[in-house]
Order: C-alpha cells, then structure tokens, then sequence
C-alpha cells in the first residue's frame, strides 16, 4: 500500500485518537475528579482505537514509511500508552499512611529499623555515661569554642531571665525544620554508598548529641539541657534511626542483592525506603514543631516536661508495636 | 537500528515498541539551572515578604527554602505532567522506566537521592553515573527507576530546504530515510564542499537525478520526496 493511500485511510482514526487524547491531557491537567463531564461515550471505544494507532506504527515502521509518519504514530502510540496504562493507583492518604502503613512498615522492617536503633541509641548512651566518669574525655569530641556556647545556651543562671517570644519560636520552627529534616534526608540518601554513608552519619550524629547532652550533664547544666530535649526526644531520635535504616535498606540491596540483578534490587528496596522517609520527615516535622513551641517553655515545671517526654516515648513505642494491626490480620496480610 | 541513537525503546503489551529519546547532562544541567534560578527568585521574593515579618519572616523563609529545595521538584514532576518548570523550557519530561508517567515514590527517591548525586560538587556523581549507563541515568534516576527523555521528537518537515522532489532509486529503510532527512536538515550550516563531500558517500543513491547536480542537492531534493512534498 502506498503510504499516500495509508495516510488518508486511517487518518481518520488518528485525528480522532488525538482529538481525544488533548482533550484529556487538558482535563487531567485542570482537575482529575472533572474528568466525568470530559468523558463522552467516545471514551468505550478508545482501547480499540489505541490498538489500531499502534498495529499502524508497526506497519508504518515495517513498511519504511516516511520517519515522520513513523514518528506522528509514534508520539501518538505514547500519549495513549501514558494515558491508558499511566492510571494512578489509589494511594494511601497522609492519615491512613499514618493510622496503618508507616507503623506495619516498622514492623515489617523490624530487624534494619533495631540494627540502626541499636547503633545509634548505643554509642549516645555510651558516650554520656563515658562523660561521667571521664569528663576530660569531652576534649576529643568537641572543641572548646563549640562547648562554650553549649554551655551558655543550657546556662540556669541566664535562662531564668531569658523569655523567648512567639516570633523568635516560630524563626526556631524554621530552622529545625530546614536543618533536622534534611539531616534525615542525607543521613538516608547516603546509604547509597554501600550502606557507609548512612552508618558515618548516624555514629557521627551519635557522638555529638551524647557529647553535648554528657558534658552539659557532668557540668551540672542537667537540669535545664534534659527538661528541654526531653519533649522532642523521642520523635526526632527515632526518626534519624529509621532514617539511617532506609539508608541501610539501599545500601543492603547493593552489598547483598540476592537472586536480583544489583539494579532491580536497588529499585526494589528504594521502593520500601522512600516511605520509610515519609515517615521519619513526618516525624521529623513533629519534632521540630515540639522542638519550636513546647521545649523552650522555662515556666513549665521539670516534672511534667519529664511526664511528657516520656509519654511521647511510650505512645510512640505503643504505636509502632500496635498501630494497624487489626486491619492486617483481617486482610490476612 | 540506528547505532548513535540514545533513544530508548520500551514494550507494550500490544506487542510494538515505543521509542523514547532519551535527554543526556546538558539538557538536564541547562533544566537545572533554570529551575535553580526560579527558587531562588521564589525565595528571594519570600525572603523580602518575611522581613516585614521580624524574626518570625526567619523562619517562614527557612520553611520555604526546605519545601523549595527538596519537595518543589518531586511536586512539580508528579503534579506537572513530569517537568519542573525548567524540564518543561527545554522539552524534558520524567518517565517512569516503563513510559508511564511519575508518580509520588519514584519523584521522591529521585528527589531525595539528589544530594548524593550532587556529591563531591556540582553533580560530580551524578555525571559520572549518567556517562557509564545507556540511559543517562544519575543514581537517583536508577534507584527511582525513572528516565529522563525528551517530551516529543521535533517535526522535521520544516527544518529541510525546499526543492523539486526527487525519488530514491530503491526503497530506503527508516534509519536510511532518517540520515537524508537529518543531512537535508543540517545541510544549510555545511560548507558547500563539506556538504558535497558527505553527500558523495550515499553513492548509490546517487544514480537518480540529472548528471551536472550535486550529489548534496539531490540529496536535498531525496528529502523533500521522503517528506512528501509535491
């Protein structure tokens, strides 16, 4: 068949494939719940269409006819392909992410999420005890310059005069959230150095926090630095753990990639990381808001910021070991 | 098919394959900067907005510079048709690797992956990945399973200098057709010897035509033909 002939034959069907494709390029584009006054009875015949317009690009290509027929087909083969097999998929909301997906995620990660508690909560609590003992040992950790500031920041003295207002909160919301979260995000992304990066991170955030937290201790500054860090504690800590443990998930799948190639292995285990991340950020992001508006509260009595640092500890501990679990099983899953 | 084309081809469960052509790091470095240069004016007219704001303007510029260094993009490719504003100035859209657009998780892992593609600076690791891979892919498009490609091929037709048709003396394949048209379309920024002496190589198509052409003029008539001028 003569392209010429080819061409006006079918012309038809393509005209009207595209027709319709731009108008629901145009649809989806402006609200995906209009699509309903878009659709017209037009719509049952598509998946027939599409399949002429690509039986077309095979005999076009087959038949040498001009590359840009081959290429018109082409383009148009693909916008359908996006549209008719690009359909997203009901996800979980924020919400039911929340109530069931991120904690069955923990528990079905159990053992990377445990290994990375494990080696950072170790160290943290090794070097603060260590400082209690051996406070010289700080001047391996930290320089004198960073310490003084520490010390100023924690001073009970200077703290009682210090009132902190709303603004200089909400500034405090900002960088907590600009600096904690992307922390979680490299301490996760560096994972892809074999799992190296993300370890260094986590030791190395370790260190520091029970630097801080075991000389301000041994100095006698407890009783301003714990009632502070006590409310947000438990979100953020956690959340760099599990953080480093999607890290661990990348890393892992390149060390030991099992029956996969390491690529296919890596899109498989960046596939459970990523809601990890969404997770720890959403953690994160709790942290910084608690971190911001609870914690500086210098009027609030010791005792019940303890209660509360420890509530949040043991909901979140009740939550991960708890949360979702009656839906799971009446799924079977 | 053509050896020197990065185009990548995907199958569909109708049996054909789809030709992607995939976009390499100067496309991509040019769609960054465009999208670098659009945060920061974002975050500069933020920033100016905030200052009226006393210390808490700090901390709403912080906030936006978080959403706009790691969740503008990943936003922009699933909510945008898979281009951040720069992508789409230069034609670029994400796919996922099956052709099928991005989505929240891919957008996210390729988004949040970044940073390690940045290192040690400038994207070092992320063009070291791209070079050694078919598919100029950075790390955090191989983790994401994502492709970057170019949204359409552009219409040749009007690139190609006008003059009378002229048949090939034997069908041509497509890659075949391909190379006049694309010769026909570059022909105008060639020296005319260079011209000519590309055009010499295609000598067995050169038995067509009158004899005192050039072999680059009938060439350039072959296009017109494949591209169905009258």
């Amino acid at each position: 068949m003569k392209q010429a002939i080819f061409e006006t034959r079918y012309a038809e069907d393509w005209n009207r494939f595209e027709t319709w494709l731009q108008r629901r390029e145009k649809s989806s584009r402006r609200k995906k719940g209009k699509d309903a006054e878009a659709e017209t009875a037009n719509d049952t015949e598509i998946p027939q269409l599409y399949r002429r317009v690509c039986q077309h690009l095979a005999l076009a290509r087959d038949r040498h006819y001009s590359p840009d027929l081959v290429d018109r087909l082409n383009r148009l083969a693909l916008r359908g392909h996006h549209v008719l097999y690009g359909v997203q998929p009901r996800s979980l909301g924020v919400i039911d992410f929340l109530t069931r997906g991120f904690p069955r995620l923990i528990r079905a990660e159990r053992k990377v999420v445990i290994a990375a508690c494990l080696l950072f909560f170790g160290p943290l609590a090794g070097i603060v005890a260590v400082l209690q003992w051996h406070p010289e040992f700080i001047y391996y950790l930290a320089d004198p310059a960073q310490l003084r500031e520490y010390q100023s920041m924690y001073d009970p003295e200077a703290q009682k005069e210090e009132i902190r207002g709303a603004d200089s909160n909400v500034q405090m919301f900002g960088l907590y959230i600009w600096n904690n979260i992307r922390i979680g995000f490299q301490t996760f992304a560096t994972g892809l150095f074999f799992g190296v990066g993300s370890l260094l991170v986590l030791l190395f955030n370790a260190v520091m926090i029970g630097a801080v937290a075991g000389y301000l201790h041994s100095i006698g500054y407890g009783s301003t630095f714990w009632p502070f860090v006590s409310g947000h504690s438990a979100f953020e800590l956690t959340a760099i753990a599990i953080s480093a443990a999607a890290g661990f998930k990348l890393g892992g799948a390149l060390i030991a990639p099992g029956a996969l190639t390491r690529k296919m292995a890596l899109v498989m285990a960046s596939q459970t990381a990523v809601r990890l991340m969404y997770g720890a950020a959403l953690m994160l992001l709790g942290a910084a808001f608690i971190e911001a508006f609870w914690s500086p509260h210098h009027g609030i009595p010791s005792w019940i910021k303890y209660s509360v640092g420890i509530g949040f500890w043991v909901l979140l501990a009740l939550y991960f070991f708890f949360a979702g679990r009656k839906e799971a099983s009446e799924h079977g899953t | 098919m053509p050896l020197l084309d990065t185009s990548r081809r995907i199958g569909t469960p109708e049996g054909i394959e789809l030709a992607l052509p995939v976009a390499g790091p100067a496309a991509r470095a040019l769609a960054w900067l465009i999208d670098l240069a659009l945060r920061m004016a974002i975050l500069i007219a933020v920033m100016i907005l905030a200052s009226f704001l006393g210390r808490a303007g700090g901390g709403v510029a912080l906030i936006t510079a978080f959403f706009l260094e790691w969740l503008f993009p990943a936003w922009c490719e699933v909510n945008m048709n898979g281009a951040t504003p720069g992508k789409k100035a230069l034609g670029l859209v994400v796919l996922h690797d099956d052709g099928t657009p991005v989505r929240w998780p891919a957008a996210m892992t390729r988004n949040l992956l970044r940073t390690v593609d940045f290192l040690p600076f400038l994207y070092g690791f992320g063009l070291l990945a791209m070079l050694i891979n078919r598919d100029f892919k950075r790390l955090g498009d191989l983790a994401a399973h994502t492709i970057v490609v170019y949204r359409e091929a552009k219409p040749r037709a009007v690139a190609v200098p006008m003059a009378p048709p002229l048949a090939p003396p034997a069908l041509l394949a497509l890659d075949e057709q391909r190379a006049v048209l694309d010769f026909a379309e570059r022909s105008a920024s060639l020296t005319t010897e260079r011209a000519e002496e590309l055009a010499e190589i295609a000598s067995p198509l050169l038995s067509a035509g009158a004899r005192h052409e050039s072999a680059a003029q009938k060439l350039i008539r072959m296009a017109n033909h494949l591209i169905g001028r009258k």
